[in-house]
């Protein structure tokens, strides 16, 4: 059985979403095809900070406006505006904090530095060796684990044609496209987008593109409920550690500390010679973690390539595809460049310049 | 403990199965720790309770274990382990690593209750947690009792509550007279449990405990206690067939559930079968999993009941010793085929026994029904979201929050994944347990902790700006 689209979508991830829906809403037919199951990827279990402060310079514009998207869709995916406190405890951390952190509000964030009694008012109940610390009022977070509900609902809202559960799919040129064969199923597409997380290096290889894609295994844990300890987002210097209270009162930790992948199954893992010093450092500057049992901890895998910017545009060389991943924060802006993405694709100007991938091809010859 | 953190063997689990594994492990030779969350070894069925004197089979096997070589680590809780047989758990100096040649994993079954409205009630209590209540804690669940749910532990919840003074209201069994008498044969090769099993039936005539064969509970009623159940036939419609009987307490169980969250944490294969209890880790007749070195025994494999137990420990430590190269082929085949001829016999018991709890496996959920208990989520709520295309245990945990409490979902997945096979009209055994993460049991951060300094914490390089 062959089926046909405007466009077929690998990987249903925000990435893959937000520009599936958005291309269905300029009138495209779409097939979102989906190895696991919608948001079953990073986009479902990353630790849903919404923070300006550890967004990179460039892309600060992007954050701004995914955090206005996730604004808009609130309660549906857990959305809380909290404010967000980084901190530093050295004098060292402290020079780099206020670099950062300058630099980063000269990219259109409010960010701006509190003294030590402003810290204590918004967050009574943190370490009280904090050096420096900076302060976001736009920054909060949104449940992740929401994200397949959320987006499933969304595409089938746009009309886009969802199928799961495909493993493998086979993805090649064909006439007048591409397609994609899912056991004695194809999907034929005129256009393509590549947005499969993980998956990217192998299917951008499946059309003879090779771009090094490093992939790392990011690490999350969650306490028991626990009563009230703090209010805003945390985070540190390094990124090291993001910390949020949820309203259901669980600790969510997380700040990019590396996990695993399994041998047999290629599936990330816990490592927990790095679940502890995270841990650690997440008491250090919440102490009344220590009594709070975790509950659970988690990976997920985050993607980069080599200058750590988005892949975002047509995939080189080959007329018709696309390709959408890699994006630092891509919780918080996702739902924006995966936008972009779907006005690139239906032929629309983007409002704001993708990154295009043929950059790292040219770094990749010389 | 900590001079040596290396061992030839690591079991985990001292009860029956994991004893037996630890004790022949030393008996050739190997360096052996045997780890268990619980102050004795014991397991489920002989669990020291801790006052008087320690007699019967538990007490033997305690004492074998002591005069082993065996060294124990008790009252250490296991939260992590890797396929390169690296084990953590949390005990009273904190977190303690340990790694070995050789993992035998031996941790056991936990009950499974099927949700019914109202089950949440105080007053309700699991079948075989009934069991632990009576035998160490001496205490009646209620004065007047309904023993509801399939498996031998029917009649032995009954017998022992009358035995303690208390009144069974009545005994509500899955199962028919059909069902029991087809045991008859496999009771017959273990004549000792056997009789006991008919003693314990024979009491309850002479009582003239009202016995409800082929029915189900289908409702608890009462509001801050049980006051009543309803009861309705199997395979009837529960509004039309309904009666209510009159009770302060339920002890309700369909049987036990092998504990797979260490075998999915290790990504070791897994089968389905509802003789053995439903999903449990895939071991071959020497215990062997799909991981190099890993091997499993006991119910945690395969509910096979306490006799079958220790004989496949026996035969997980023979394979490891084997494996590590400290047998010789003969001797190993010669005693691996002796206790494998004796396990069978004595595992036809616990076969049949398990066999009665196979009715409780695919039983269908009722409709309104309270289904995760830590995260306080309905039949109804998980309905919509697997409605709402949430079809994979892993979808429906992130979209509703089912099984993501302290239980870590032992208690709620196999009712998620009824629901899913409902839903997509296929068996249950068609639905893979959701993802296993650690920590296996919920462990305090400063547990995990000790004691560090800020600048211990190995911080890298922040991200690109
Ligand atoms: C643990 C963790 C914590 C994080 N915390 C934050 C945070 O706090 N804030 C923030 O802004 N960002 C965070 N991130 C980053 C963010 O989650 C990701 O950047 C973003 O979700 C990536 O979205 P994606 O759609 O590109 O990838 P994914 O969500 O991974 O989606 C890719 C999808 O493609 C599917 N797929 C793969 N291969 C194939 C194939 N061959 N065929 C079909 N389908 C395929 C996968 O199953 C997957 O569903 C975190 C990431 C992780 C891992
Ligand atoms: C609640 C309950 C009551 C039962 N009552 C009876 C009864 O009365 N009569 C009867 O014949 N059968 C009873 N059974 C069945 C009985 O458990 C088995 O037939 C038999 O005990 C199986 O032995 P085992 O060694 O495989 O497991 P178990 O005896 O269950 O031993 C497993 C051991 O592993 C330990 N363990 C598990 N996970 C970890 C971890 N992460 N870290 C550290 N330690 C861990 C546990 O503490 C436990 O001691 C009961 C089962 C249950 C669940």
């Amino acid at each position: 059985m062959t089926a046909h689209f405007d466009l077929i979508v690998i990987g249903g991830g925000i990435m893959g979403c937000a520009s599936a829906i958005r291309a269905a809403q300029h009138g495209m037919r779409v097939a979102m095809i989906e190895r696991a199951s919608i948001g079953g990827g990073a986009s479902g279990v990353n630790a849903g900070t919404l923070s300006l402060q550890i967004k990179r310079v460039k892309l600060m514009p992007y954050a701004l406006a995914g955090h206005r998207i996730w604004e808009e869709a609130g309660e549906q995916v857990g959305f809380a505006k909290t404010g967000g406190l980084t901190l530093a405890f050295t004098d060292v951390e402290a020079e780099q904090l206020r670099e950062r952190m300058t630099a980063k509000r000269e990219a259109g964030a409010p960010i701006h530095f509190l003294s030590q009694a402003e810290v204590r008012e918004k967050a009574p109940n943190l370490c009280e060796r904090v050096k420096l610390a900076s302060w976001c009022a736009e920054d909060g977070y949104a449940n992740s684990s929401l994200t397949g509900t959320y987006y499933r609902a969304a595409l089938r809202e746009a009309g886009v044609t969802i199928i799961e559960g495909a493993d493998a799919p086979l993805l090649a040129r064909a006439k007048g496209g591409f397609q994609a064969r899912i056991a004695d199923e194809e999907v034929h597409g005129t256009r393509i987008l590549l947005a499969c997380g993980a998956g990217l290096e192998p299917a951008m290889a499946m059309f003879g593109v090779h771009i090094p894609v490093r992939v790392r295994v990011n690490s999350v844990s969650v306490t028991e409920r626990a009563p009230r300890l703090v209010d805003p987002v945390i985070g540190h210097v390094t990124g090291l550690l993001t910390l949020k209270q949820k309203g259901n009162g669980t600790v969510l930790i997380g700040g990019g500390w590396q996990g695993r992948i399994d041998e047999r199954t290629g599936a990330s893992e816990v490592d927990p010679e790095t679940i502890i010093p995270n841990l650690q450092l997440a008491q250090f500057v919440l102490p009344a973690l220590a009594r709070l049992r975790v509950v659970r901890c988690w990976t997920g895998f985050e993607v980069n390539v080599a200058d750590f910017y988005p892949l975002a545009g047509p995939l080189p060389g080959v007329e018709g595809a696309y390709v959408l991943g890699c994006v630092r924060g891509g919780y918080t802006i996702g739902p924006y460049i995966g936008r972009l993405m779907g006005d690139l694709i239906a032929g629309r100007e983007p409002e704001m310049p993708l990154f295009d991938p043929a950059r790292l091809l040219a770094a990749a010859v010389q | 403990m900590t001079e040596q953190p290396h061992f030839d063997v690591i079991v985990i689990g001292g009860g029956p199965a994991g004893v037996a594994a630890a004790v022949q492990a030393d008996a050739k030779r190997l360096s052996v720790l045997l780890i268990d969350e619980q102050e004795r070894a014991g397991g489920q069925v002989y669990r020291w309770n801790g006052v008087g004197i320690d007699a019967g089979p538990g007490a033997e096997m305690r004492a074998r274990l002591a005069a082993s070589g065996v060294r124990t680590a008790f009252s250490h809780r296991c939260w992590h382990v890797q396929p390169d047989r690296t084990v953590r758990c949390t005990g009273p100096d904190g977190n303690m690593t340990f790694t070995a040649d050789a993992l035998i994993l031996a941790t056991g079954a936990s009950e499974r209750v099927t949700p019914v409205p109202g089950w949440t009630t105080p007053g309700v209590v699991g079948l075989a947690a009934a069991t632990i209540l009576l035998k160490s804690e001496g205490v009646l669940p209620g004065r007047n009792v309904v023993v509801a749910g399939c498996g031998p532990l029917l009649l032995f919840v009954a017998a022992k509550i009358i035995a303690g003074g208390g009144q069974v209201a009545a005994i509500v069994d899955r199962n028919g007279p059909s069902d029991w008498l087809s045991c008859l044969p496999a009771a017959m090769t273990n004549p000792k449990l056997g009789m006991e099993g008919a003693g314990w039936a024979l009491s309850l005539l002479k009582r003239g405990t009202p016995i409800h064969f082929n029915s189900r509970i289908v409702a608890v009623n009462g509001d801050d206690e049980v006051q009543a159940v309803s009861v309705a036939a199997v395979g009837e419609n529960a509004s039309s067939s309904a009666h209510s009987i009159a009770c302060d307490a339920l002890c309700y169980g369909d049987g036990l559930m092998p504990a797979t969250e260490m075998t999915r944490l290790l990504h070791a294969d897994h089968d389905f079968d509802a003789a053995l209890g439903g999903w449990h880790v895939r071991a071959d007749a020497h215990r062997r999993t799909s991981l190099d070195r890993i091997y499993a025994c006991g119910d945690g494999a395969g509910v096979m009941g306490a006799a079958a137990a220790p004989v496949q420990g026996r035969i997980a430590a023979l394979a490891a010793a084997w494996d590590l190269g400290k047998m010789d082929e003969a001797r190993f085949e010669a005693e691996t085929q002796r206790l494998s001829r004796y396990g069978q016999r004595v595992s036809r018991f616990g076969a049949a026994m398990t066999g009665l709890t196979v009715a409780g496996v695919r039983v269908p959920l009722t409709g309104s029904e309270m289904i995760c208990r830590c995260e306080s989520v309905s039949h109804d709520e998980l309905e919509r979201a697997v409605a709402a295309g949430a079809v994979t245990v892993n979808a429906v945990k992130a979209a509703t929050r089912c099984g993501m409490g302290p239980c870590g979902g032992r208690y709620c997945v196999p009712s998620v994944a009824k629901i899913i096979a409902a839903h997509e009209q296929v068996d249950v055994s068609r639905i893979a347990p959701g993802t296993a993460r650690p920590p296996l049991r919920p462990v305090p951060v400063g547990t995990l902790m000790g004691d560090f300094a800020y600048e211990d914490i190995p911080f890298r390089e922040p991200a690109p700006l």
